[in-house]
């Protein structure tokens, strides 16, 4: 029996499965390799009250400006280059619900649900306020030491949102850019993983076995994936294409004022990926974009 | 002694931080701290291992800003699951920049006010927690007074400090080692009784009455008479004006005073 493995499916598509009250992963790094076309469809979309787990850049800016976020599990939110993010700082500051923790405690919470364990002892967070979350449990080590430690829950996913470089059309992908971040984990933690892919190739055309360091995970966690040209701009999808600071500022500004929010979500926001490419100079002025300088 | 700034002055001294590390990574965050490790690295310990600020590990110090032809040459790849993994083994000692700190070394990057509706909602505790009991850390504060140096607590702990009441049973969270506090009036370590913050050395022209009147909590100074921070070296200014090729250290500090007040 030939069985065919296509899981590809629009954005919208893929948007349209999920559903209200969800937990669901973002992938990247604050203003690197975001899947900001799943982002932008979630927040145009109907759904609400998600918790978002994220490494958080202009993810959680947009949701939180859209009022889809009931609660978020971060470490930070940042924009880089622009330290402060515009729309999660208001959000914030409005009172959202938050479970702020460490880097490492979110990476930690991650890799328990990766696991399916119920969670992971780590120090990080000890001594801090971060250890004052009603959610943590400390454990004390079973062995001479007797130390006391933080008992990192499980981060368990219903969804992750991931953006890779390539893919094939049975989730066989690859991540090029330099950090591959906590993708992997975020795939494994989560019930069901979509991705969205700068382009999807005959698997022939993804290097195997040469390019075998940029395959982070097996096809088996992939429930589909969409050809999205581009789909994490403004953030960086190097080497494909860099962060586009000129759209990043302007999206900061985008916070000034409703009126300012509402104008970038009705020309950047409510559309389709081919329209927000156009929105924003096409592709030659997204890739004209220079590598930043940290 | 070379006419300096002020901001000179403390990368200088900031830099002899790392001058005794073991083969660790030096991180600086924000542009002095940065450019403090660059310029350990390069006079004081060339073992010292650092990034470029993103994923790799640079055998020399990267510049500041746009870096014309520049390519550093890679000795490494740090993404930061690398990053965590080093840090919680040990081998790094971070210069970081918080706006607050307390009298027990607890400092903050996350909330100014209530954290469930702040007044003002910063970054997020970032790798802080994780970071204060692994390696050592040192500080970098540009301005000096009583809103960063406050009075009680932080508004929220990012990084464990020397308050055994925040410590799980009373016990000094595994690697927990402050170290040195720059800011634009004086350094500071954590050299006092029960780790209180200690004055080390004031800069030229500042009194330990300034720094006292500057800070919510009471300073310890030990006795004899306070020494004046070194001035930097020809060296050593020759170091950092190749790291900062585009004079962003004379942005940090209000005003870019010189190092010394007659020269204002």
């Amino acid at each position: 029996m030939t069985t065919t493995f296509d899981k590809r499916m629009s954005i919208d598509d893929i948007i349209a499965s999920l559903s209200d009250g969800m937990t669901i992963g973002i992938g990247g790094w604050a203003t690197r390799r975001k899947p900001m076309a799943l982002v932008r469809a979630l927040a145009r979309s109907k759904l609400k009250d998600l918790t978002v787990v994220s490494y958080g850049g202009p993810d959680v800016g947009v949701l939180a400006a859209a009022g889809k976020i009931a609660k978020l599990a971060f470490a930070f939110v940042s924009l880089d280059h622009i330290p402060i993010e515009p729309h999660f700082k208001k959000a914030r500051q409005a009172g959202l619900k938050v479970w702020e923790m460490d880097e490492g405690m979110l990476h930690w919470g991650l890799r328990a649900a990766a696991m399916h364990l119920p969670f992971l002892p780590t120090r990080c967070g000890m001594g801090t306020s971060v250890a004052e979350h009603p959610d943590l449990r400390t454990i004390r080590s079973p062995f001479e030491d007797g130390e006391e430690l933080i008992a990192m829950p499980a981060l368990r996913l219903d969804a992750a949102l991931l953006h890779v470089h390539r893919s094939d059309e049975r989730g066989n992908a690859l991540i090029l850019s330099p950090d591959p971040f906590f993708d992997e984990l975020m795939a494994r933690a989560a019930d069901r993983v979509f991705l969205s892919a700068e382009r999807i190739v005959p698997t022939a055309e993804l290097g195997l076995p040469g390019n075998a360091r940029f395959h982070p995970f097996e096809r088996a966690v992939v429930t589909g994936v969409a050809e999205a040209p581009f789909g994490a701009h403004p953030t960086s999808a190097a080497p494909d294409y860099e962060i586009d600071m000129k759209h990043l500022r302007h999206y900061v500004a985008s916070a000034e004022s409703d009126d300012a929010w509402n104008a970038y979500r009705a020309a950047h926001v409510d559309v389709d990926q081919a329209a927000y490419v156009a929105s924003v100079g096409g592709a030659d002025a997204i890739l004209a974009a220079p590598r930043p300088v940290y | 002694m070379a006419r300096h700034t002020l901001t000179e002055l403390i990368i200088a001294r900031a830099a002899k931080a790392w001058a005794d590390d073991p083969e660790w990574l030096a991180t600086g965050i924000t542009p002095v701290p940065r450019l403090a490790a660059g310029l350990a690295k390069t006079l004081y310990n060339p073992r010292l291992m650092i990034t470029d600020g993103e994923n790799w590990f640079a055998r020399d110090p990267v510049p500041l800003g746009p870096r014309g032809g520049f390519e550093p040459v890679i000795e490494g790849w740090a993404p930061y699951l690398r990053t965590f993994d080093n840090l919680w083994n040990g081998r790094r000692h971070a210069m970081v920049a918080p706006v607050q700190i307390d009298r027990y070394g607890q400092t903050n990057i996350s909330v100014i006010g209530d954290h469930a509706q702040p007044k003002a909602a910063l970054l997020g505790a970032r790798g802080f927690p994780g970071n204060s009991i692994h390696h050592p850390n040192s500080f970098f504060f540009p301005a000096h007074n009583k809103r960063a140096f406050v009075e009680g607590e932080v508004d929220y702990v990012c990084m464990a400090g020397y308050n055994p009441a925040r410590w799980p049973g009373g016990r000094k969270p595994f690697r927990l080692e402050l170290r040195l506090i720059l800011t634009n009036l004086c350094v500071m370590d954590f050299g006092g009784p029960d780790h209180a913050i200690r004055l080390v050395s004031l800069h030229p022209g500042v009194s330990f009455e300034e720094v006292q009147d500057n800070t919510g909590f009471p300073i310890h100074r030990d006795g004899g008479e306070t020494p004046e921070t070194p001035a930097p070296t020809d060296e050593e200014l020759a170091v950092i004006a190749r790291l900062d090729p585009h004079d962003v250290r004379a942005t940090i500090i209000k005003g870019n005073p010189p190092g010394r007040p007659e020269w204002g």
